[in-house]
């Protein structure tokens, strides 16, 4: 076990193992810092920025969920130059994407007095729902590119790859070989990236039918009927499209 | 749509399948030069060919704006708009041509593009692998073979010691390069040991010239000294700022100097490979500079692989240069750790720019005593500006550090074309910033040129007459950004288009309260929190401009600010 470092986090000295990250000191002595594409069964990418926080003697803000907290570190996890990165970040999400079932990301909106009313009459992304199998949708209009389904359907858990990129910058979506349906794809159904989806992007199938008002009887119908194809397509291999490991 | 014949495609597996997924960028360009595109079932039969999954393969080829996953028209017509080809005209140029050739009437598919990088010769397009000058369509907007003149260097300037052999209007070879001193630098390095070729570079004080400025010999000592093999070397040549046509030059007309200076490099950090990587854009560069290491070959044991881009102007970052020759999309990676320790493969890396590794043969020869007579104690050497847009002589000028700004524009490239009046000067390209006429006398040095708040960057120098709407400047530069972002952080991928959003509103008028703040806003979120230098950077050049021209987007503000 190596000596604990020291460090100042908003006027704290706070002691932590010399391998932990800005974000896990933080948390260890109760500072909250916003996270969005943070999760601790993925591999972290400091791709969202909002756990940005200034660090004394270093020129661009420093992402907390991947730096490491050095010894004698000075840190700051609310000026006004971090506030304004956050909020605006948090407003060109609500610019852009649906972010009514996102729980985390309204909370941090409302903590950082965000004004979407500014960005009126910016495009947003509203790519159509994708109703193709019978586990889940997927409703892009909600994603905000954490990138955590991506990750775990690859190296950080299932090495499926039934899901990468299109697109780049702005166009950006999360998407099969071609776009073709999931059912194509080589998606096993782990289920596991709706399980890291922070925006609800990702939902059941049941629970989305439900909400689109059909009774539990009729969903158990529909759903039933999709599973059994997607049953003996997995059954049966060669119906499967190709599938390589790295 | 019929089914591609795949056995077309035999050749390319047989020759790429035993590389793996490095050479996926490689084959995708095999494949389509084949097909012209790149239907799904040619992507199924690579990736399984180089054992990459389908999907990350698809990834791929949407990142990359030459790969078309969907079908294009058998002649692709590229047209460069962004701010200097729009000054010569080239948005006329587009329109006609695009309205000539509609969306599936003929054999032909017309696409707009960021700067081609052949901006002495605005307005400039690349057909079919061909590279055009001063392109003048026919009125009706039909292509014919005489569209523009083949774009060759404009070499000028004070001194001529980086393009001593360019301006010949072909590339220099082997036998040229070798009777006028060519390699004699290599066989004087191989003679030496590292350490001392380390220190040489360090008492240069050579700065790297693609736009960070970094030590070079600090590079070279700290991938020398860094644990693992092995240890790779690598060629920026992406080269896409707008406004930049320096490494084109030289690539195509005098490429043994950088791959005398690759193989330098090479020696004193003990890289066992090399690869110089060249924008797609380049097609011209790519080719000199296959066949020049094939030329070199005879002389000397060369371990070094030239990589095409495939349209990503975020490629020329060194992080996701190497993602590309990985085989993957461009995003660039978190630092630290640094290339000098983890770079390519994740292995100790010295990455340089095309110029400075032309610098290293150079240093070599006249000892860093020598090379220090030219420029300024604190910039060393030759330098290369890149001057475009409404002056006399466009061209690429060699100069010492330390001339001045005036001396450049109004001596060495002829002073103001048709008698306009200079309203500004762009520094840097689109990651720039604005100088004002009365900044003329500014030394072009990293010392002087900090203190007046200015970038030297890559060396792009940008002029802009008093008649030039700097509204629509400046629309075209947050256009390429937003084109440009990769998309991998927050800040940057919808900073971009908001950006892009905003301003492209204001230059129509339509202004409303708060866009000034909002701007602020925007630009300052990229320029602190993202990922790399291409978000960090994306407002500067409009930060700048609304510093000097407070007015410049306001309601009562006629058409010249
Ligand atoms: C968005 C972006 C684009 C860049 N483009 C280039 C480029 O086209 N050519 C280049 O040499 N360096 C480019 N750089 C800088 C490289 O990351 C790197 O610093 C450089 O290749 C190192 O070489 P040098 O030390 O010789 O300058 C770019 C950086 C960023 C952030
Ligand atoms: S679908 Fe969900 S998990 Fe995947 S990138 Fe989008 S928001 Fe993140
Ligand atoms: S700053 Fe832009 S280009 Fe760089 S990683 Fe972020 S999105 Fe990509
Ligand atoms: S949580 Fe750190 S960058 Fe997203």
């Amino acid at each position: 076990m190596s000596e604990p470092i020291f460090l100042t986090i908003d006027d704290t000295v706070v002691s932590v193992e010399p391998e932990a990250t800005i974000l896990q000191a933080a948390t260890r002595i109760g500072i909250r810092i916003p996270t969005m594409c943070y999760h601790k069964a993925t591999t972290s990418c400091a791709i969202c920025r909002l756990c940005v926080v200034e660090v004394e003697g270093s020129r661009a803000l420093i992402p907390s969920c991947v730096a490491s907290a050095g010894p004698g570190m000075v840190v700051h996890t609310r000026t006004a130059r971090v506030e304004r990165v956050r909020r605006t970040i948090l407003e060109m999400l609500a610019s852009s994407i649906d972010l009514s079932e996102a729980p985390e990301l309204q909370a941090h909106m409302r903590d950082y007095s965000v004004d979407i009313t500014r960005y009126s009459g910016c495009q947003r992304r509203c790519p159509p729902i994708l109703d193709d199998n019978p586990m889940y949708i997927r409703d892009y209009a909600k994603c905000v590119l954490c990138w955590r389904c991506v990750q775990v359907c690859a190296e950080d858990a299932q090495y499926t790859y039934a899901i990468n990129f299109s697109g780049r910058g702005f166009e950006t979506l999360i998407s099969t070989f071609y776009d073709r349906p999931i059912m194509e794809s080589t998606c096993v159904f782990c289920g596991q990236c709706l399980g890291v989806c922070p925006t609800n992007a990702l939902k059941p199938k049941r629970e989305w039918l439900l909400e689109q008002g059909q009774s539990l009887d009729e969903i158990i119908e529909t759903t039933r009927i999709e599973k059994r194809t997607c049953m003996s397509r997995l059954a049966d291999p060669s119906s499967e499209p190709e599938r390589k490991q790295p | 749509m019929e089914n591609p014949d795949i056995s077309l495609l035999a050749p390319v597996t047989a020759e790429y399948a035993p590389l793996g997924r490095t050479a996926l960028l490689p084959a995708l360009h095999a494949a389509q030069a084949i097909y012209g595109w790149l239907p799904q079932e040619v992507a199924a039969e690579i990736a399984a060919a180089l054992g990459v999954p389908l999907v990350e393969v698809f990834g791929v080829i949407e990142f990359y704006k030459l790969f078309y996953p969907r079908p294009v028209r058998k002649t692709v017509d590229i047209i460069c708009t962004d701010p200097v080809c729009a000054m010569a005209g080239a948005q006329e140029a587009y329109n006609v041509i695009a309205r000539h050739y509609k969306p599936g009437a003929l054999d032909v598919t017309v696409q707009r593009s960021p700067c081609l990088g052949l901006c002495e010769h605005a307005p400039t397009a690349l057909v079919q692998e061909k590279q055009f000058g001063e392109l003048h369509p026919r009125m009706d907007g039909a292509l014919t073979d005489d569209i523009g003149l083949t774009p060759f260097g404009v070499p000028g300037g004070d001194l001529r010691l980086l393009t001593a052999l360019c301006g010949k209007n072909r590339p220099t070879s082997l036998v040229e390069y070798r009777a006028n001193g060519g390699y004699e630098a290599l066989v004087k390095a191989f003679a030496r040991p590292p350490e001392d070729l380390i220190a040489e570079v360090k008492a240069s004080g050579l700065v790297g010239r693609g736009g960070a400025a970094f030590p070079t010999g600090a590079k070279w000592e700290g991938a020398y000294r860094a644990n693992g093999q092995p240890k790779y070397v690598v060629c920026n040549g992406e080269e896409a700022e707008p406004g930049a046509f320096k490494d084109r030059v030289l690539m195509e007309e005098d490429p043994h100097r950088i791959i005398e200076g690759l193989a330098i490099t090479a020696h004193a950090i003990g890289a066992s490979k090399g690869y110089i990587f060249i924008r797609g854009e380049y097609p011209r560069a790519y080719q000199v500079m296959r066949a020049a290491v094939e030329e070199a070959r005879s002389i000397f044991p060369v371990e070094i692989e030239v990589r095409r881009g495939a349209g990503a102007y975020i490629c020329g970052e060194e992080t996701a240069l190497f993602e590309a020759i990985e085989g993957k999309r461009g995003f660039p990676r978190i630092k630290p750790p640094f290339p000098t320790t983890a770079g390519l493969f994740g292995k100790p890396t010295v990455i340089s720019n095309v110029e400075t590794l032309a610098n290293i043969p150079l240093i070599i020869t006249l000892g860093a005593d020598g090379y220090r007579r030219y420029g300024t104690e604190k910039s060393p050497g030759p330098k290369l500006f890149c001057v475009s847009g409404d002056v006399m002589k466009p061209g690429l000028y060699e100069v010492p550090f330390g001339i001045t700004l005036r001396h450049l524009i109004e001596d060495l490239a002829g002073g103001m074309r048709d008698g306009k009046g200079l309203q500004c000067v762009l520094m840097d390209g689109a990651a720039g910033a604005f100088a004002s006429p009365d900044q003329l006398d500014v030394r072009l040095s990293f010392e002087d040129l900090r203190a007046a708040g200015l970038p030297l960057g890559s060396g792009v120098v940008t002029v802009l007459n008093e008649t030039r709407d700097l509204r629509d400047v400046l629309v075209r530069l947050a256009r390429f950004f937003a084109d440009e972002s990769c998309g991998k952080c927050t800040p940057c991928r919808i900073g971009t288009r908001r950006q892009y959003e905003i301003l492209e509103r204001l230059a129509a008028g339509q202004r409303r309260p708060g866009d000034l703040e909002l701007l602020q806003d925007i630009g300052w979120t990229m320029t602190d929190a993202s990922l790399c230098g291409l978000g960090q950077t994306a407002a500067t050049a409009l930060i700048s401009a609304l510093r000097l021209w407070p007015v410049l987007f306001s309601p009562t503000d006629g058409k010249e600010p």
